[in-house]
C-alpha cells in the first residue's frame, strides 16, 4: 500500500485540541503535552470518563487528517440515525433500546464462504487501526471524527468474493422492537435501510469499517457495534449496526435512491459541483459551528479525498451519476 | 354564557388574556434564547434556530386561524381582541425565520438560485411574501380605508397556510407524521369556514325576504 508523510487530501489545520490529545492514548504523553502547551485539562478529564470500553488501536496518520477534531460530545449527540427518530437528538436519546450483543452479520450472494458470523468472530481487535477522516453529510455540515476499526477491503476477501461479485450491498438492523423510528407510521423509508457499494469502492483503502470512535467501542447512536465509513461519500453511505452484507453482480437499490431518486444518487460523491435539489452543496458548516462565527468551509470534491478515489469515477460523467 | 361569561366579557378580563397571548407568544422566542445562553442549541446553532422560528412562525399562523372558529363555539370575543397581535408575531417570526435562513444557512451566498431553484423555499417565500400586505394593513387607519377590500384581501391568508404548510411537507425527509398531522389542523381550520360560508349562504336564500 502506498504510503505517503503528508498527502494532499490530509489537509492541514489548526491547532492540537484536548480531544487530539486524548487520542494519544499514551499518558505520559498527555500529561507532558498538556504541561507543555498549557491545553486545558477539563477537556482531557470530560473525555477520560466517556462511557464504552476502550479499543487499542495502531493509529494510521498517514490514513488521517490532521483538522481539528470534532468533540466528543457533539459526535455522539448530533446524529442523522432514522431507526430512532428524525430529530438530531433523537438517535442519542432513544438508540440506547437497541441491544448490540450478541451481534451476528449474514454475508450471502456471490462468495466462496457465505455464512452467519458471530461479529467476534469477523474481527480481530489486535488489528484496530485509528482513522481520522473528515464526514460530510448531505445537509451540508460536517465533522472530523477519530474512528476505530478495520479497512473494509481485508474483512471482505475473507468472504471470498467470487469475480461476478461487482456490488457489495449492506443493510442495518430492522427490528421495530428495539428501533423506535421503524414502528412510526408514517416512514417513507422500506426498512431495513439498504446501502451499496461498487466492489472496487469497497477495496479502496479508505473504506473502512469502524466498531469504535474516540478510542472506545461505538456508540448505539452512531452505529454500534459496525458501521460502514466511506468518508468521499455523503454521510448517508456510511451505513450503521449493519446485519447484512452481500456480494452481488447487479446494482442494489439504496434506501435514499428508492424514497428520492431525484436527490440521491447510488454514488452520492461529495461533490460541490453538483447541486441537491435542497442544500446547495458548494459550502458546509464544520461542526461546532457558532453563530457569531459560523465555521464555512468550501466544499472539496470527493470530500479532499480525491487522490485516493478519483481514478474510481474515469470517464464517469458526474452530473449524471451522482 | 352566564355568570363565567359575563366575568369574561369585562374589558379587564379580555386585557388580562391579551397579555396573558402575548406572554405567550414570545414563549418560542424566550426559550430560543435562553437555549442559546445555555448552549443547549447543539453544535449547529443555526440550524436549530432557523427550524425553531420556522415552526413558531406557522404555529402563531394556525394559532391565529383558530381564533374565529374559536369565537363562534364559544361566542366569547375575547378571541377576536387576540387576532392581529398574533397574525403580527406570525410575520415577526417570520421575518426571523428568514433572516436566520439568511444568516445562517445560507451565510448569504447563493441567494438568487436558492430563493428561485429550491421547491420548498419557494412555497415559504411566497407565503412570506403574501404575509407581508397582511402586516403592512392591520392598522384601525387602513382597515378603515380598505373598508369591504380588507377583507377580500386578507383573505390570501388561506393561501398563505397552505404554503407554509407546502413549504414545511416539502421538507419532510422519511417521516411524513408531523407534516400529516399540522396538515390535519390546517384542513380543519379551513373546512370550517368552507361549512360556514355555506350555511351562512343557505341561511340567507332561507330567510324570508322582507
Ligand atoms: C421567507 C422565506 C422562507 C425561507 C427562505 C424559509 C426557509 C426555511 C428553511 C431553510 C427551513 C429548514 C430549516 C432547517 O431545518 O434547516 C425552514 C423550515 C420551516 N419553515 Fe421556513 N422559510 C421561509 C418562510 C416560512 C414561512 C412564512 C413559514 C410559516 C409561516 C415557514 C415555516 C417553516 C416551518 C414550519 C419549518 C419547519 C421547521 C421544522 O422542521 O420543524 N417558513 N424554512
Amino acid at each position: 500500500m502506498l504510503i505517503k508523510n503528508s498527502p494532499a487530501w490530509a489537509l492541514p489545520e489548526n491547532d492540537v485540541t484536548p480531544e487530539a490529545i486524548y487520542l494519544n492514548r499514551r499518558s505520559f504523553m498527555v500529561s507532558a503535552l498538556a504541561a507543555s502547551a498549557g491545553v486545558a485539562l477539563p477537556g482531557l478529564l470530560a473525555a477520560a470518563s466517556v462511557p464504552g470500553k476502550e479499543l487499542p488501536s495502531m493509529s494510521r496518520p498517514e490514513m488521517s487528517t490532521s483538522e481539528k477534531l470534532t468533540p466528543y460530545e457533539d459526535v455522539v449527540r448530533y446524529n442523522n440515525f432514522y431507526e430512532f427518530g428524525t430529530g438530531k437528538d433523537d438517535p442519542a436519546r432513544y438508540a440506547g433500546e437497541m441491544s448490540v450483543s450478541p451481534w451476528t452479520v449474514k454475508v450471502d450472494g456471490a462468495c466462496g464462504r457465505p455464512g452467519t458470523y458471530n461479529l467476534e468472530d469477523l474481527l480481530q481487535p489486535s488489528q484496530y487501526e485509528e482513522r481520522i477522516y473528515r464526514l460530510r453529510c448531505v445537509e451540508a455540515w460536517s465533522m472530523v471524527i477519530p474512528w476505530v476499526g478495520v479497512p473494509l477491503a481485508g474483512l471482505l476477501k475473507r468472504f471470498e468474493p467470487a469475480s461476478s461479485a461487482r456490488y457489495v450491498y449492506f443493510e442495518t438492523l430492522h427490528d421495530p422492537e428495539q428501533m423506535r423510528g421503524q414502528r412510526s407510521l408514517f416512514s417513507t423509508i422500506d426498512w431495513p435501510y439498504r446501502e451499496g457499494l461498487r466492489v472496487d469502492e469497497a477495496m479502496n483503502e479508505l473504506a473502512f469499517l469502524a466498531v469504535g470512535l474516540y478510542g472506545r467501542e461505538l456508540p448505539n447512536q452512531n452505529g454500534a457495534p459496525l458501521r460502514l465509513v466511506v468518508p468521499w461519500k455523503y454521510g448517508f453511505k456510511s451505513i450503521k449496526s449493519i446485519v447484512r452484507i452481500r456480494f452481488q453482480e447487479e446494482r442494489p437499490k439504496t434506501t435514499w435512491e428508492l424514497i428520492a431518486p431525484q436527490e440521491y444518487g447510488f454514488y452520492a460523491n461529495v461533490n460541490p459541483e453538483v447541486d441537491h435539489p435542497r442544500w446547495s452543496q458548494k459550502r458546509e458548516r464544520r461542526l461546532p459551528s457558532g453563530l457569531l462565527s459560523p465555521n464555512w468551509r468550501e466544499t472539496v470534491k470527493f470530500n479532499g479525498y480525491g487522490e485516493q478515489v478519483s481514478h474510481l469515477y474515469k470517464g464517469m460523467d458526474l452530473e449524471k451519476f451522482y | 354564557m352566564g355568570m363565567a361569561g359575563a366575568v369574561l366579557n369585562r374589558p379587564r378580563a379580555v386585557r388580562a388574556f391579551k397579555v396573558l397571548v402575548a406572554f405567550m407568544a414570545f414563549l418560542p422566542l424566550a426559550i430560543l434564547l435562553s437555549r442559546l445562553v445555555g448552549s443547549g442549541l447543539g453544535p449547529d446553532p443555526g440550524q436549530q434556530i432557523t427550524e425553531s422560528l420556522g415552526i413558531a412562525a406557522f404555529q402563531l399562523l394556525l394559532a391565529t386561524l383558530a381564533l374565529t372558529p374559536l369565537k363562534r363555539w364559544t361566542g366569547w370575543v375575547g378571541w377576536l381582541r387576540v387576532r392581529r397581535m398574533l397574525g403580527l408575531f406570525t410575520f415577526f417570526y417570520a421575518v426571523l425565520h428568514l433572516l436566520a435562513f439568511l444568516q445562517f444557512i445560507l451565510g448569504w451566498g447563493d441567494v438568487w438560485a436558492t430563493f428561485t431553484k429550491r421547491p420548498y423555499i419557494i412555497a415559504g417565500f411566497l407565503a412570506f411574501v403574501l404575509l407581508i400586505p397582511l402586516a403592512v394593513t392591520s392598522t384601525n387607519s387602513m382597515m378603515r380605508r380598505l373598508g369591504r377590500r380588507w377583507k377580500t384581501l386578507h383573505r390570501s391568508v388561506y393561501v398563505i397556510v397552505l404554503l407554509a404548510w407546502v413549504h414545511f411537507f416539502w421538507q419532510a425527509r422519511s417521516d411524513i407524521g408531523e407534516m400529516l398531522a399540522y396538515g390535519v389542523v390546517v384542513l380543519v381550520l379551513l373546512v370550517v369556514r368552507v361549512r360556514w360560508s355555506r350555511l351562512l349562504r343557505a341561511g340567507r336564500r332561507g330567510a324570508p325576504s322582507a
